[in-house]
């Protein structure tokens, strides 16, 4: 960094530019150089997974180099891709996923519709009610979820705890609040002059919506669908609570719990499973990456 | 879009009584498009957050068995209580270590990911983004991997320097360590991207200028770029407390609270406690020590964010 410091001593104009040129390949190089240590720091894990994932319980029990893999196998990924309990996690999960995605389009589009153009009594509280929801955490409301939701199965009979299609009602509570929120934002940077014109071409508000604010936000609905399926993917508080038998868990808590018998872990299968299960976000970010971050930072560059 | 109607209720004021009603019928039809559009999101805020939220308070103050109103004494009995303490003082240790340690490396790493030109600039952010992308719940897997007592890739690679076995899950230093050193790699890079974002946004000429007056790169990270993101930085800063604070996915698998509970945080302690050992108003009391310091962060986030808005 020091590098980047302007050398002041240059007597002449001709020195002090030479200078800031050099200075400035010196600053590249050294940005280069630590850059290449914190991506080394930032991929290990993901890459020690792929590698313990091509190597078979007896090479990663034998103890040797961790880094390397000496006889490569896809025995692991083979198994667990014709395992009925894994499939069924990633089915679940799956599911959930796009249940919930769906769900949450259906309620935040048309809330920040309503928050960001037609003001009304209690919009403005509304708005900021909808940020600070984003703002509770998960952890503060599992136990009073999970105890409300065995008062209500009491109550009306319907199996409520340990059903996976329960997670469908609940993840939308983390998600709905921020897509609302970054929608918001980009409906209320749509000029006023189109839906203006749309309603003296005498459109209904629903018209308005559908045929101009969502063709023209197109690109903040991508980054709310792509936040709501990253986070109801990950979640891994909700279903551990309220989900138990193996057939009902999604692929966090299914991995985390059934490949982890008893004492013995079985690390390649373990790591193979963790891939599998962080690939499609991975896949996800890798084609719409501008979209993910462009989500990402709409949080609060977006007031 | 109430410029539109408002003048379109000066002509029709103008014209005659009976558009008068229908605009006033057009009014009252907004306004309930509005209420219809908004009730799906209202009734899931209130039955799913408002609702478990307000429960919390009522659950904290049953006895365990649920059947009878017990007020405070849920309370008074965790402080008493040794471990309470402990996990209080581990959860402000971890939020606040993580925090500083995220904001470290997202802010130095920052400068060096905009340092470098054009499109290579593209390829080593998305890399250096991944740790965000995975689940935590995968990613925290393969940590816990790296970290195994007897198969470590971290010892294996440090014995080649002569730095014998490191414990580190098992001994309360080291797995405090490992805990914040994951949530570090996993928070780091948001704060990077909202950091690189923050410093695209300042204008180059306030570094040329600073130049010219020959400020070196200290005067210049101090008095232009921590000013012009300092908004950026109070909010990534504030929300990443929240969540550090509340965190759950890392701690439970990484080391359950252990070793002897060292590593507990609230969140993970009142799934212990109200979950495993079903004693649902004691864990329902411990995560309501969350809100307090939450309740704190929103407040000055909910400043920033409204501050921001007002400017731009």
């Amino acid at each position: 960094m020091s590098t980047l410091a302007i050398d002041k001593a240059g007597p002449t104009r001709k020195v002090k530019l030479r200078s800031m040129s050099r200075d400035r390949t010196w600053a590249l190089r050294w940005s280069y150089f630590f850059l290449v240590l914190f991506a080394i720091f930032f991929l290990i894990p993901p890459i020690y997974m792929l590698i313990t994932s091509l190597k078979s319980s007896a090479e990663i029990s034998a103890a040797t180099n961790p880094w390397w893999v000496f006889h490569p196998t896809l025995s692991n990924y083979v198994e667990l891709l014709t395992s009925n309990q894994f499939l069924r996690f990633f089915w679940n999960s799956s599911m959930i996923s796009i249940v919930v995605v769906i769900v949450t389009m259906l309620i935040s589009i048309p809330a920040a519709f309503a928050l960001a153009r037609m003001k009304f009594w209690g919009s403005a509280t509304l708005a900021t009610g909808v940020f600070l929801t984003y703002l509770i955490p998960d952890s503060l409301l599992f136990i009073p979820l999970f105890k409300m939701l065995a008062v209500v199965q009491d109550i009306t009979g319907i199996t409520l705890l340990n059903r996976w299609y329960v997670l469908v009602f609940i993840y939308p509570t983390l998600t709905v609040p921020f897509c609302t929120w970054i929608m918001i934002g980009y409906f209320a940077s749509i000029p006023k002059e189109l839906d203006e014109a749309a309603l003296i071409d005498g459109a209904s508000w629903l018209q308005t919506l559908t045929r101009i604010f969502i063709p023209v936000a197109l690109p903040g609905l991508i980054a709310a669908t792509i936040f709501a399926f990253t986070v109801s993917w990950a979640q891994f508080l909700y279903p551990l609570v309220f989900t138990t038998s193996i057939d009902q868990l999604v692929l966090p808590v299914g991995i985390t719990t059934t490949l982890i018998k008893g004492d013995v872990f079985n690390w390649g299968q373990i790591m193979t499973g963790a891939l599998l299960g962080a690939a499609p976000p991975l896949v996800i970010y890798a084609f719409l990456m501008d979209y993910y971050i462009a989500g990402l930072t709409a949080g609060a560059t977006k007031g | 879009m109430a410029d539109v109607v408002v003048e379109q209720g000066r002509l029709s004021r103008a014209a005659s009584p009976r558009k008068r009603a229908s605009l006033r019928n057009a009014m009252g039809r907004k306004s309930t498009v509005a209420f219809f559009l908004t009730l799906p999101l209202i009734l899931l805020i209130a039955l799913l957050v408002l609702y478990p939220a307000f429960y919390s308070v009522y659950l904290a103050t049953l006895n365990k068995a649920m059947t009878k109103f017990v007020g405070l004494s849920n309370f008074t009995f965790l402080f008493k209580r040794e471990t309470f303490w402990m996990v209080v003082r581990q959860s402000c240790i971890f939020a606040i270590t993580a925090v500083v340690f995220k904001a470290l490396i997202g802010f130095i790493v920052a400068h060096f990911v905009h340092n470098i030109p054009g499109k290579k600039q593209r390829k080593w952010r998305g890399m250096l983004l991944v740790p965000w992308v995975i689940p935590p719940a995968m990613s925290t897997l393969a940590w816990l991997w790296l970290f195994d007592p007897s198969y470590s890739a971290f010892n294996y690679t440090l014995s080649f320097f002569g730095i014998g076995p490191i414990p580190w899950l098992g001994d309360t230093f080291w797995a405090r360590f490992s805990v914040i050193l994951v949530n570090v790699w996993y928070g780091a890079p948001f704060f990077l991207i909202m950091y690189l974002a923050a410093l695209k946004s300042v204008p180059d000429q306030l570094y040329e200028a600073a130049a010219i007056d020959g400020a070196n790169w200290w005067q210049k990270i101090w008095h232009i770029t921590l000013p012009m993101m300092r908004n950026i930085i109070a909010i990534t800063t504030l929300f990443s407390l929240i969540v550090t604070f509340a965190n759950f996915d890392i701690v439970r698998i990484l080391t359950s609270g252990g070793p002897l509970d060292r590593t507990h945080l609230f969140a993970t302690w009142a799934f212990q406690v109200g979950i495993q050992s079903s004693d649902i108003p004691l864990g329902a009391c411990v995560s309501l020590f969350m809100v307090p310091i939450l309740a704190v962060a929103a407040v000055f986030i909910l400043r920033d964010v409204n501050k921001r808005g007002n400017e731009a």
